[in-house]
């Protein structure tokens, strides 16, 4: 690791992690673009499947971007712990002497910066694709950026706790997606306040006190998960 | 063994205290739990015998919808079970992740199957009830649906309980899930529920208010009782299987095998 920060502090511990993470990310770029492309190819089937209607595809917009945006954050969660479980990381994270969930918030955290901030700056052109009225195209990228971090948050007890198996990506999506369901069920109803001309700001209060809500809980389930599976 | 010898040297403070002690220890729990299961067994014959005469031969029709209105001696008295075992399963499961105790653990994981049980139970006769009542097999009602979300969350929990081989890690990692979902079971409830209002008008209420009648409460209440005999009895002959699978290679396991043979 870059040896200009110091093993002591916080603070310093979290950049680094962060920093580093980043830096693996970047050097696979490919793989960075998988959950956007899987984002865009799961959307252009919609139309496909269900006719080009404009009018329909625009009542069911928020919803179906809003799965896939479930689909495509479950697909890229297995890589958030993996390969530094495989090559014993993460159990020198545990010994480090650093808490875990600070570990696991920084993960977290490059996790969403890595894979859901991306969907969030594609959503605008998926709102377009799917005639989405122009006046909830704003709210839509909003409830993607207040609620793909809860996402990653809630997903990451669901890795932690699926590790240790060799093929955990399939428990996995039976693990995160009951819990996802009220941040779909609020996200989709503010988009779909906003284009009917109905007040969403209430929809918006309810996904930051989940975002807060998320940020304080996660990491310590994350982290509680994390030593069951390093036991 | 050592509990023996801890339970000799200390004098005996509280009954209680020392039963749960007592409870800790896998030979004591087999035995006791042996003699307790055929008496649950029993309660819930007797009882779910009564309940069902009271309430599929005594009670008379219901006015509005005749003969179908009996299958909720089945369907409420098992909603209530799914929902009331996610709840003892995530409370037992906080107690064997903080203290550790070892039989939490079994007993936790043993409760998920018959959880899930009751709530397929409760889908099922709820659709089964829909086809008279709403003309339909499947209504995206808001209980129906937090119902299926709560089956969800119990296939979860005993998926991940089987697929980590290592038993202890296995419950612990279970436990620790069971506890996320009960953190978000009131939030999934009550989102559903909006939802549910926000995309139909009017919802449609099964049971109509509480003017029940007590010929037809009566059955209802006995049967709810009824079920948690039948919970307990479950749950106890499950996790005594449980245990001698684990403990199968422990000395007490062994002497239980010798007597038997005996």
């Amino acid at each position: 690791m870059n040896p200009e920060y110091t093993a002591g502090s916080l603070s310093g511990a979290f950049a680094a992690l962060v920093r580093r993470d980043l830096l693996l990310a970047f050097r696979r770029r490919t793989e960075l673009l998988f959950p956007v492309i899987f984002l865009l190819v799961v959307i252009s089937l919609f139309p496909l499947g269900i006719g080009p209607s404009p009018q329909l595809l625009a009542r069911i917009a928020p919803g179906v971007i809003w799965i896939a945006a479930l689909l495509a954050t479950v697909i890229s969660l297995d890589a958030l712990f993996r390969s530094d479980f495989e090559d014993g990381t993460l159990e020198q994270f545990v010994i480090s002497g650093h808490p875990l969930t600070l570990i696991a918030l920084a993960k977290i955290a490059t996790h969403w910066l890595v894979a859901g901030l991306p969907i969030v700056l594609l959503s605008p052109l998926l709102a377009l694709w799917m005639n989405l009225p122009l006046e909830s195209l704003s709210v839509m990228v909003v409830t993607l950026a207040l609620g793909t971090p809860i996402l990653s948050l809630i997903g990451s007890i669901g890795v932690g706790l699926t590790i240790s198996l060799k093929r955990g990506g399939q428990l996995l999506s039976l693990l995160v997606f009951p819990l996802y369901v009220p941040i779909l069920i609020i996200a989709t109803a503010a988009v779909m306040a906003a284009s009917d001309g109905l007040p969403y700001v209430q929809f918006l209060g309810l996904l930051i006190a989940g975002l807060i809500t998320s940020v304080t809980l996660a990491p310590f389930a994350a982290a509680a998960a994390l030593k069951i599976s390093l036991s | 063994m050592n509990t023996n010898i801890a339970v000799k040297d200390k004098p005996r403070k509280n009954a209680l205290v020392m039963f749960i002690h007592k409870m800790g220890s896998p030979p004591w729990f087999y035995d006791f739990t042996g003699k307790l299961i055929p008496w649950f067994w029993l309660i819930f014959g007797v009882l779910t015998a009564w309940g069902l005469y009271l309430g599929l031969v005594k009670a008379p029709a219901d006015y509005l919808q005749g003969e179908s209105f009996r299958i909720m001696y089945i369907h409420v008295p098992s909603a209530w079970m799914s929902m009331l075992i996610y709840s003892s399963m995530a409370v037992m499961g906080f107690i064997a992740l903080v203290w550790r105790v070892r039989m939490m653990e079994i007993l936790a994981m043993s409760s998920a199957p018959v959880g899930a049980a009751f709530t397929l139970v409760a889908l099922v006769t709820g659709s089964l009830w829909g086809r008279p009542t709403w003309g339909t097999y499947w209504v995206w009602d808001a209980r129906l649906t937090s119902e299926l979300v709560l089956l969800f969350l119990y296939l979860g929990v005993m998926g991940l309980h089987n697929a980590i081989d290592e038993p202890r890690k296995a419950a612990r990692a279970a436990c620790l899930l069971a506890l996320v979902g009960a953190v978000n079971l009131p939030i999934i409830h009550y989102s559903v529920k909006w939802w549910n209002t926000l995309h139909q008008g009017s919802s449609i209420s099964i049971t109509g208010g509480s003017n029940i009648d007590p010929s037809m409460l009566w059955p209802l209440l006995i049967m709810a009782i009824a079920v948690k005999f039948y919970y307990v009895a479950n749950l106890l002959t499950r996790a005594r299987v449980r245990l001698l699978e684990q403990d199968l290679r422990k000395g007490w396991v062994r002497n239980l095998v010798r007597e038997r043979i005996k």
